[in-house]
């Protein structure tokens, strides 16, 4: 523990820091551009000198400088507030002075440091720089004249993202950050760019101009655009959500986003069910709330509950989709699904449907075997976790399934399903690497598990964990990817059923079902629905609503306070940023009042402490919010053996996934690049 | 004046053939085995004791930095050896006739400097420029492998040694070292951090040390003749001989070997022809490649060109490239133009150096014309100081110590020039 004095305060830091580390613990604030914690050090931009002894007369990067023990640390002296003010000058000549049209306003890196560094008057007269404007796609727009090439976006984009498609051409003053190619980078998390840039050189672009930072009221909640969870802040003004950006949570999404959950929420306001409708006439007609539910009492009235079945979603909070068990269990219905993707989880066991090694946990892994999945497309932030592991503590992966590129080196060991029978029974090469690892994990993918033989795919993955060693007292190896933000707490409460999905689709073409409650279900075909009476709750009219008899309006996820449980397992409460569009309610809300009028008997919960008291009693592990569980191991899939043949490539649109993001123009346009590009090289789909 | 038989380049002007034979005749590549069989410590023992300083301006003693480097490899990294042939500085040539006439010295260095600080493989990373040079270099390489003295079994020693010749796109800041293994490893020739340092992590991370063309080839004649030898010359903490290049207003420019030390008058009269109209007609000289400060005359007079004379007069041995300027110099426009070099050759990774070159060559560029406030002197020293010190790497340095040098002993004349600029103006407005 190197022991160092700071401005004369001595403070033992951990070994390894940097002086620059060592002045944060010590309270002593630094400035800075192009450093970042989560980033390599550049040493570039030269702000965060400071005066060391022992060392050479001259000031050093404290960002760049290890801490060590003996050394005495001033950023007070005369020699430091030159230094300082000497960077800023030179950052400021070639500076535009555009702050007043300047979307960084308010929240720029270099304004706050000028007030605080800045000289009171400029002495350069010469003529400033100017750099033409660089396409970076329909996300970032860039004004590289504000440019300050401190290389945070280059380094993100190489060590976060894995994309080297952002760079540096020309140099000394004619140094530009360019795409080369000005195209837009084919990253999934391209927006963190614009919370890295400390200026306002990379901004949103369908933010451009739309709100000053002061203006927003800024909510902390989670989002639901993938089952990672992501830590987020809502900025809204008035009741639209202009933009949101990411929290920190060192074991979720550190502090990235992926640009789905950043640039969706432009579809929180088109496309949305406002009011009630009331199909009459094969035709859908607005109504009111009493005219809604009377006519769900006409269209189940005389029902079985054998006769009803509800379908949920993948953005529903657990709040609602309780309710719904419950009102549809009032209904004598216990026919509720929630794997809307066809996979095979098996309910039985909790860690068999968790990534129960953790987010965090991967950067602890030596070995991951991907099975049919496609993490970053899925899952995108954790995603950049698998390639953080890659490079900084050697991960090695290895997948199987169709060869996509992940951003990373990854062994593509064929798509045959049957590899995982041949690792089983230790024929495969995999099967020594595997044991090989110290901590050696296992991901199961959608695609994997919605084959015909998902159990038996299931039941090969726990057998694996079993048979290699991904099992252990302190580490858990196996894991299930999971994509949609609802999925985790539906199979919590049981959202399953013989037959699954396709199995309610069939019987309601059959007319073995009479009436399908949706809950905001947007992901299945619903032309088999057209013959059964069809209900559908949710924020979007999206595909879920094509064959529906009645569509009650709901909130949509910045809507309404929740519950949620990403694919660790963990709980995390989400809080309403705005109010619902017109006449649309929270969902359990809906359930509520819809129950009080179809009987049997209203729900038994009045007010939302109600509803969580009995969430409570029914899912107790709720109460440990933000929480990794360590679910209890046991048996689970299948026996039966799997079957050979190739683990399909479902081409999912990473763009368009769900109901927000399909509503939404931002992007629509992402998705169009993307087709573009593919198209353009042949690789498409 | 260094006798002939002290030369360590004998065929430094190419009156003999450059080839592998020629070579030999002239002595190299003899006994290099032998050399080898005194182990690696006695090498840099030899190399310590004979005081060489690096001779590609910082003036690091080299058998110091070849100690850095690791005695064995703990986990498996192999070490390197990486020559830095991108002879760019201004004024600069003594590289370029090394590899032009006398490649094998270097090559022979490159397996010596190589054996002792246990490296795999040598690098010699050439300035695209230098065309004929990395050609002859190739061949010459292509010749000692086919002699035996370099691959598998170097010059029978049983040590396993491969020389690779690397062409650089021609960038200056690639002759910075850190630079130059970023280059050398294909990415953007923008100094390192530092540390670590390159013999910890170095090209491909790996240990590395760099050094300069001279300083490798002039290693096996040392090593042959002995330390005591070498340190014979010059004064003490700056032995040894010399590669002077000797341009700008002197009768007969010239590349030229000699000891240390040696007067800076002599050095011109003797050996370039002296200065251009005569010594009194001297203005001032830049001792050692365009980043040194300049001398006025009355400094020329007496100075010693070695490393602790020049650093007394507040400039610089650099890499001893002397560049005469006589009377006739328009001595603002020559400082402006270094500027202008700098600002061009700046990588622009850090910000002082990225902008302050700029802001610098833009006010030269006035002060030539005397375009300027008197007031903007001090403050383009003030910025100058700025950009000094504040950087990843030395070339924000050399920026700013041209102008500072001006500014030291040629202030007078630049006042002169604002004064007659403004002057003009008011006498042009009477009329």
């Amino acid at each position: 523990m190197p022991k160092l004095t700071i401005n004369g305060k001595e403070i033992e830091v951990a070994p390894g820091s940097t002086i620059l580390q060592a002045c944060e613990e010590a309270g002593v604030e630094i400035p800075r551009f192009c450093y970042h914690e989560r980033l390599s050090v550049a040493g570039n931009c030269r702000m965060c000198l400071v005066e060391v002894k022992p060392g050479p007369p001259k000031p050093q990067a404290s960002c760049a400088l290890p801490a060590a023990d003996g050394q005495e640390v001033r950023t007070d002296t005369p020699m430091v507030k030159k230094a300082r003010e000497g960077v800023l000058e030179f950052l400021l000549i070639n500076h535009p002075l555009d702050c007043p049209i300047c979307d960084q306003g308010g929240e720029c890196d270099l304004q706050d440091e000028t007030m605080a560094y800045g000289r009171g008057a400029k002495r350069y007269d010469e003529n400033k720089r100017a750099v033409t404007e660089k396409n970076m796609g329909p996300l970032v727009k860039t004004i590289m004249t504000r440019c300050i090439h401190c290389t945070r976006c280059i380094r993100f984009s190489e060590e976060v993202a894995g994309v080297t498609e952002i760079g540096a051409i020309y140099r000394g003053e004619n140094m530009q950050i360019t795409t080369y190619l000005e195209q837009a980078m084919e990253s999934e998390l391209q927006g963190n760019v614009i919370d890295l840039c400390p200026v306002g050189a990379l901004t949103s672009k369908p933010y451009a101009f739309n709100a000053r930072p002061w203006e927003l009221i800024k909510t902390e909640s989670i989002d639901v655009m993938d089952a990672v969870g992501s830590n987020i802040r809502i900025d809204a003004r008035g009741r639209d959500v202009m933009r949101i950006l990411p929290r920190n949570h060192d074991d979720v999404n550190e502090e990235w986003i992926s640009d789905k959950t950043r640039f969706a929420c432009d579809g929180l306001l088109k496309g949305r069910l406002d009011r009630p409708y009331v199909k009459r006439d094969g035709k859908l007609v607005e109504a009111s709330w009493a005219e809604a539910f009377a006519a769900i009492k006409d269209g189940i009235s005389g029902l079985d509950g054998s006769r009803i079945a509800g379908l949920v979603g993948d953005l529903n909070e657990l709040e609602g989709t309780y309710a719904f068990r419950e009102l549809l269990k009032n209904l004598g219905s216990s026919r509720i699904e929630c794997r809307q993707n066809g996979a095979a989880y098996d309910i039985r066991q909790r860690a068999s449907y968790l990534f129960n090694t953790g987010i965090a946990g991967i950067e602890e892994a030596d070995f991951c075997l991907l099975v049919g999945a496609n993490p970053r497309h899925e899952a995108a932030i954790l995603n950049a976790r698998i390639l953080k592991a890659t490079r900084h503590r050697g991960l090695k992966v290895a997948n199987i399934g169709p060869a996509l590129d992940q951003t990373y080196a990854v062994e593509q060991l064929g798509d045959d399903a049957a590899i995982l029978s041949d690792i089983l029974a230790g024929k495969h090469p995999v099967a020594k690497k595997l044991a090989a690892a110290d901590r050696p994990m296992i991901i199961l993918g959608e695609q994997a598990l919605a084959r015909p033989d998902g159990a038996a795919i299931l039941k090969a993955g726990h057998d694996i964990a079993e048979k290699f060693g991904l099992m252990s007292l302190d580490w858990n190896g196996f894991n299930v990817l999971h994509s949609a933000a609802a999925r985790v707490g539906a199979l919590d409460l049981g959202l399953v059923c013989d037959g699954g999905v396709e199995g309610i689709l069939a019987d309601a073409a059959s007319g073995a079902l009479k009436a399908v409650f949706l809950l905001g279900a947007d992901e299945i075909n619903p032309s088999r629905l057209a013959d059964c009476f069809t209900v559908y709750i949710g924020s979007h009219g999206d595909h879920g609503v094509q064959q529906a008899d009645v569509i009650l309006p709901a909130a949509a996820y910045t809507e309404k306070p929740g519950h949620y449980l990403n694919l660790e397992g963990r709980v995390q409460l989400a809080n309403r940023a705005v109010f619902p569009p017109g006449q649309a309610r929270e969902d359990w809300t809906i359930f509520r009042a819809l129950s009080a009028e179809i009987g049997p008997a209203p729900l038994p919960f009045d007010s939302i402490n109600d509803l969580h008291s009995a969430l409570y009693e029914a899912l107790p592990h709720l109460a440990d919010v933000d929480v990794r569980p360590q679910a209890q191991w046991g048996d689970f899939g299948s026996d039966g053996a799997v079957a050979r043949g190739p683990i399909p490539l479902k081409y999912i649109d990473f763009y368009q996934s769900n109901p927000i993001a399909r509503a939404s123009k931002t992007m629509a346009e992402c998705s169009a690049v993307k087709r573009q590009k593919m198209e353009a090289t042949g690789t498409h789909g | 004046m260094l006798k002939d038989q002290d030369r360590i380049f004998t065929n430094l002007y190419g009156f003999q053939p450059w080839d592998i034979d020629g070579a030999i005749s002239r002595g190299d590549w003899d006994g290099t085995k032998e050399i080898m069989a005194k182990g690696q410590d006695w090498i840099i023992g030899e190399m310590k004791e004979s005081g060489l300083r690096g001779r590609g301006g910082a003036g690091f003693p080299t058998g110091l930095k070849w100690s850095f480097m690791p005695k064995e490899s703990k986990d498996g990294r192999p070490s390197y050896l990486v020559i830095n042939a991108d002879e760019s500085e201004p004024g600069t040539c003594k590289d370029r006739e090394i590899m032009r006439h006398d490649p094998h010295k270097l090559i022979e260095g490159a397996l010596l400097a190589g054996y002792a600080m246990r490296a795999r493989a040598a690098y010699i990373y050439i300035r695209g420029e230098y065309v004929l040079e990395a050609e002859r270099l190739e061949q010459a390489v292509a010749q000692a492998y086919e002699k035996g003295f370099l691959g598998s079994n170097a010059c029978g020693s049983g040590y396993a040694y491969d020389v690779y010749v690397h062409r650089g796109a021609g960038a200056y800041i690639c002759g910075e070292e850190t630079a130059l293994i970023e280059s050398l490893e294909g990415k953007k020739g923008q100094p390192r951090l530092k540390p670590p340092f390159p013999a910890n992590v170095g090209v491909f991370g790996c240990p590395t040390t760099v050094n300069n063309v001279e300083s490798i080839a002039v290693a096996p004649t040392i090593l042959r003749r002995g330390a005591s030898w070498f340190s014979g010359f010059g004064r003490p903490n700056n032995t040894g001989t010399k590669i002077f290049c000797i341009s700008g207003h002197v009768n007969t420019p010239c590349n030229v070997e000699e000891e240390m030390s040696i007067p800076m008058r002599e050095l011109i009269e003797k050996h370039a022809g002296g200065v251009r109209g005569g010594w009194d007609n001297l203005l001032a000289v830049i001792p050692g490649g365009s980043s040194v400060p300049l001398l006025p005359k009355s400094i020329c007079d007496t100075v010693l060109m070695d490393f602790d004379s020049l650093k007394e007069v507040q400039s610089g041995l650099g890499t001893a490239a002397v560049i005469v300027m006589d009377k006739s110099t328009d001595i603002v426009k020559a400082i402006a133009r270094l500027s202008y070099f700098y600002k061009h050759e700046s990588c622009g990774q850090c910000t002082p150096c990225r902008e302050g070159t700029g802001w610098m060559w833009r006010v030269m560029e006035r002060l030539v014309l005397g375009k300027a406030e008197k007031e903007e002197i001090d403050m383009l020293l003030d910025v100058s100081k700025q950009v000094e010190g504040h950087t990843i790497c030395a070339l924000g340095d050399a920026a700013a110590w041209p102008i500072q040098g001006l500014m030291r002993h040629f202030r007078d004349e630049v006042e002169r020039r604002i004064d007659v600029y403004h002057g003009r103006q008011v006498t042009e407005a009477a009329e």
